[in-house]
């Protein structure tokens, strides 16, 4: 303290000439910003600048040749008279209107979508979320039961609380259901099932999200046809 | 060349010499307002190709060919019926390379869809929606919804069956609203039907206010990238 220039004085003005030292603030917190790493860097110019415009030009060459062999759809002008069947939305929302096949709209346009944009909202703010532990230390009987158990709770409730089985959900629920409960089940040996063991919970409930979304979407664009009916594309064509 | 670099008119848009130093390279990323949103060095680690497959970049970049063809298709268009389906038949038979500007317009909004979901999944894998990356996951699922509002009013635009009635499949499940459904849909198309009101209400959308929100969220997106502490890179060992 025997230089009186170094002293910090605590702000008591507006005027920010009078602040006569550099404030640094330092979240209470921590943060990765303020972490040091040892770890080996490069220049963003040119190396990752040059990278970036590789991948774009890489892009932009994949999307003008595709724009070249496959045209646009375009078909006769909209008439609200006649009806498409079947009159089917935008790849990405099939999913949604695959579900309408089972469910009533308020279900399947409006409470479950809801609940998906949410849950992706609040998941990392979900306490079960951050720590990525694995799901297994060993094996575990007890563990495999429960997770067969809610598996099969899951599944029944997919089956029996829609107008037909929704089958794209329940495959996906019991297909993650085993793979989650077959290292408790038969141990960590080999690597494969030492992978899934170390995988986390909300490894899992992703997975499970991801490959339902995908296959009501895939079933909704490739596998329907007039009146919803179930078809194969590659014996009548896609819709 | 050297001479143009140190002449007068250079200086004053390029403030520093050939980024041949590792100071005038730092500055380059610094004093250029389009780069200065990148970090001025990254870890190397956060370079490997497999960490982050471009895709977050590679959604910006479909947005930025959706922006430069989408002001091309603007010269074209009429939003009004019947004109606007004219319009598409016009860019089939008269505009010069018409179809194909369409084409690349199309194309590139459903893989900008396409990848800026798979840029989730990567985000998620990697485990790096969490703290201190929490609020850049929550911006970044306001941008997908961003990119999938743009495409659905984009798909209404040509005003053919295909765009008629996709929109009228979609709204009438927004109809489905517990108590304020159908004024929601009212709200939406500017009507009880598809008609010229929800042509205009989806171009001003798609053309004016989307873009803009996504062009903010998207800057705002990357800069946080930087300031939650740079890429998430798990621990060693
Ligand atoms: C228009 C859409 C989007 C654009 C242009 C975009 C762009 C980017 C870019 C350029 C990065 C840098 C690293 C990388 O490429 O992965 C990034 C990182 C990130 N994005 Fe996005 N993004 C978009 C949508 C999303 C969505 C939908 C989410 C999640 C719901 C998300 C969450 C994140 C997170 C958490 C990071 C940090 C990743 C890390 O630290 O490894 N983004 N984004």
């Amino acid at each position: 303290m025997s230089d009186p220039e170094k002293v910090l004085v605590p702000e008591r003005t507006d005027d920010a000439r009078a602040v006569k030292v550099r404030l640094a603030v330092v979240q209470d917190e921590e943060r990765a910003t303020v972490e040091r790493t040892d770890e080996p860097e490069c220049m963003s110019f040119p190396h990752l600048v040059l990278r970036e415009w590789i991948a774009f030009l890489a892009l932009s060459l994949g999307l003008v040749v595709l724009s070249l062999l496959v045209n646009a759809p375009l078909e006769e002008m909209a008439n609200p008279e006649k009806t498409p069947n079947p009159s089917k939305a935008p790849w990405y929302f099939l999913g949604l209107q695959e579900l309408l096949h089972y469910y009533p709209p308020l279900v399947a346009g409006v409470l479950l979508p809801g609940f998906v944009v949410l849950s992706l909202i609040v998941v990392p703010y979900f306490d079960i979320n951050l720590r990525r532990e694995a799901i297994w230390r060993g094996r575990s009987l007890p563990g495999a039961l429960k997770v067969l158990i809610v598996t099969a709770l899951i599944s029944l409730f997919f089956i029996f609380s829609a107008a037909h089985p929704v089958w794209p959900i329940v495959v996906p629920t019991i297909f993650v259901g085993l793979l989650m409960a077959l290292p408790a089940a038969l141990g960590q040996r080999p690597a494969v099932l030492h992978w899934l063991a170390t995988r986390s919970l909300p490894f899992y409930i992703f997975l499970w999200f991801l490959i339902v979304a995908t296959a009501l979407t895939a079933i909704g664009t490739l596998f329907r046809g007039p009146g919803w009916s179930f078809t194969l594309p590659w014996r009548d064509g896609i819709y | 060349m050297s001479f143009l670099q140190r002449s007068r008119l250079f200086r004053s848009i390029v403030r520093h010499g050939l980024p041949d130093s590792v100071r005038n390279r730092a500055l380059v990323t610094f004093t250029n307002f389009f780069l200065h949103i990148q970090p001025v060095k990254v870890r190397l680690r956060a370079m490997q190709f497999t960490r982050t497959f471009y895709l977050g970049g590679l959604s910006a970049a479909c947005f930025f060919i959706l922006v430069v063809t989408g002001v091309l298709l603007m010269f074209y268009y009429h939003p009004s019926v019947p004109r606007a389906y004219e319009d598409m038949k016009d860019l089939e038979f008269v505009v010069s390379s018409g179809v194909f500007l369409r084409n690349l317009h199309r194309w590139s909004a459903h893989a900008m869809v396409a990848l800026v979901m798979l840029h989730m999944v990567r985000v998620f894998f990697a485990g790096a929606y969490r703290p201190p990356r929490e609020f850049n996951w929550v911006i970044g699922v306001v941008l997908l919804l961003l990119t999938i509002g743009l495409s659905y009013t984009g798909y209404l635009l040509p005003w053919d069956q295909l765009a008629y009635w996709g929109v009228t499949v979609g709204t009438n499940m927004a109809a489905a609203v517990p108590v304020l459904g159908d004024q929601i849909r009212f709200l939406m198309l500017g009507g009880h039907g598809v008609n010229e009101n929800a042509l205009i209400r989806f171009y001003v959308l798609h053309c004016v206010v989307l873009p803009l929100a996504l062009t903010v969220g998207i800057a705002l997106h990357i800069w946080r990238v930087r300031k939650d502490g740079g890429l998430y890179l798990p621990p060693k060992g």
